[in-house]
């Protein structure tokens, strides 16, 4: 890995682990998620009729996707602004360090713990359903397809949402904003995640892959667009892109 | 002047109807500590930026450490500079190790060479043994030298230090002006904005006054110069008995004040060759000569005559 992506990584990880906010969120959160469709899922009686257990499975499992999704927004609220608002950012713009290296290295690091925790509460509903649950659920929960489409989307989801995250992290002047702002833009791709987890659209291997080569490309994309909208001048002053017209436009 | 290591011509900068700089020209010499003055709201932090790339001027151009200043010079540009802002910036999370690998790390510097750097870092301005204190813990002083230590690590050519005792109690301003003439000895480029004209007076080797415009430039001694006439202070037991005879028949004097008893102010055009033409003349009248010095202008008198003049040609 790039040294400087390695450095922003590292510090953002140091930091995270000393927040107390953080750190109670990325708790709390993934034991309420975990603990919620446990419950549902074992509570669904046998003889309950299929429609209803689809729906409960389905209910349980938007909920796994929703962890990539809803942990990074908290973290990356932090990601721009929290640096503004304590007066880090200036030195760090000071450094050869470029736009996209910054942006990734901050990315990673609210992904990769997000997807940790996510694949390890998948696992544990997984196999607490297998040991408990009527084999309706069992059957629903262990189709190979969502353990496809988990362990694809959960990175790329996650990628996802801290690039929004970190869109608006650059352009939001406050931390609570930033976050508030980046749950509601999520919403849309719950919708979509909604549809195969309901089994609206069916779940198949196929599906998943096709699904998670589009997300890849809107992830890639993601990151160039908001490594273009990241600008140091406006970052610093309320101001930004003011020089002069024969300026190069492509920027280090 | 040695070779210029900044170089700035016609740099402006607005930002919307605002304009925070206004066609600045000057030059920096490699080595030199270069003292940039200026009232609240001058422009001196956009400098500052505009040179570091941080924000990009309207019009104008500059050079830094032989780089540039442009959208796509900036991470070399960068690479040869640092800039120390008026907060120290630390992540008060970190420790003062933490913070500055960190920055190592950003300036492309392996873990491996950065524990190195980062000690003999803090050595420099005497932080060695706080290395694993949490940054957050320090005094303000010790912050800013843990902000001096983290530019230092990339030992850079050209230093950026924005108002780096802003702040700071008589000792640890003491402490952090040794550091800056530490800094001198070992050949860094020093451009140092300030408030405090004493501070500029003692470290810089030449000064710019800006109040969005450059009003003056030079050593202290040249802007003395540029600003005030020459005089010589004369102090007498009891007044002289004809002044004007005795004051103004010296070859070089230019006008005469006298401003109490037995004290006139002389002005004249070159204090060094009047001087003893002056003393001689004063003891021939028969007057007690009792001292006769030349008027010297502090840099406070150079700076607050530029600034009322700014603020008459503003009413």
């Amino acid at each position: 890995m790039n040294l400087r992506v390695a450095a922003v990584l590292r510090k953002e990880l140091r930091e995270y682990r000393r927040n107390k906010f953080v750190v109670g969120t990325m708790i709390t959160l993934p034991v309420i998620f975990l603990v919620i469709p446990i419950v549902n899922v074992l509570t669904i009686r046998p003889g309950t009729d299929v429609g209803a257990v689809k729906a409960v499975v389905g209910a349980a499992n938007l909920t796994f996707f929703l962890v990539p999704l809803i942990l990074p927004t908290v973290i990356s609220g932090y990601a721009v602004i929290g640096e503004r608002e304590q007066g880090t950012l200036e030195p760090v713009l000071s450094t050869p360090v470029l736009e996209r290296e910054l942006l990734l290295g901050k990315a990673l690091a609210a992904v990769i713990p997000s997807i940790g925790i996510a694949y390890a509460l998948f696992l544990a509903y997984s196999v607490a359903v297998r040991a408990v649950a009527i084999p309706e659920a069992v059957h629903l929960v262990w189709e190979p397809a969502r353990f496809v489409g988990m362990a694809l989307f959960a990175p790329l989801l996650s990628a996802f949402s801290i690039w929004v995250s970190l869109a608006i992290s650059v352009r939001a002047n406050d931390v609570r904003v930033a976050q508030q702002l980046s749950g509601l833009a999520m919403l849309p791709m719950i919708g979509l995640i909604a549809l195969f987890t309901f089994s609206i659209v069916a779940p198949t291997v196929g599906v998943a892959f096709v699904g998670a080569a589009v997300l890849a490309v809107i992830d890639v994309a993601a990151w160039r667009v908001v490594s273009t909208m990241f600008d140091r001048e406006r970052l610093l002053t309320r101001y930004g892109r003011s020089g002069p017209a024969d300026w190069p436009s492509n920027r280090g | 002047m040695n070779a210029p290591a900044i170089r700035a011509d016609g740099l402006t900068k607005r930002f919307g109807s605002r304009t925070a700089l206004q066609d600045l020209t000057f030059q920096v010499g490699a080595g030199e500590v270069f003292g940039f003055l200026g009232p609240n709201g001058a422009g001196k932090t956009t400098t500052v930026r505009v040179l570091g790339t941080l924000v990009h001027p309207t019009s104008g151009s500059a050079e830094v450490a032989g780089v540039p200043v442009s959208r796509t010079t900036g991470p070399e540009l960068r690479r040869r500079i640092a800039i120390m802002p008026e907060a120290p910036g630390l992540y008060l999370r970190l420790t003062v190790f933490d913070n500055l690998e960190y920055f190592a790390g950003l300036h492309g510097i392996t873990r491996a060479a950065a524990s190195g750097r980062i000690m003999a870092a803090l050595e420099t301005v005497g932080m060695a043994a706080r290395a694993n204190d949490m940054a957050g813990s320090l005094s303000k002083g010790l912050r800013q030298r843990a902000a001096l230590a983290r530019t230092l690590l990339s030992d850079p050519q050209v230093l950026f230090l924005d108002e780096p005792t802003s702040g700071l109690d008589p000792v640890a301003t003491r402490e952090v002006r040794e550091l800056i003439e530490g800094l001198r000895s070992r050949g860094v480029t020093v451009f140092l904005t300030t408030h405090r004209l004493e501070e500029a007076e003692r470290l810089c080797d030449r000064i710019a006054i800006m109040n969005r415009t450059l009003r003056i430039q030079g050593s202290p001694d040249e802007l003395r110069r540029q600003l005030f006439s020459s005089a010589i202070e004369v102090a007498t037991r009891g007044p002289i008995d004809d002044p004007n005879a005795v004051l103004g028949a010296v070859p070089g004097v230019t006008g005469w004040s006298g401003v109490g008893d037995g004290r006139y102010t002389v002005n004249v055009t070159d204090p060094v060759a009047v001087a003893p033409v002056l003393a001689r003349a004063v003891v021939g009248s028969g007057a007690d000569l009792l001292r006769l010095a030349e008027v010297r202008h502090s840099l406070e008198d150079v700076y607050l005559q530029l600034v009322q003049e700014d603020v008459e040609a503003e009413e």
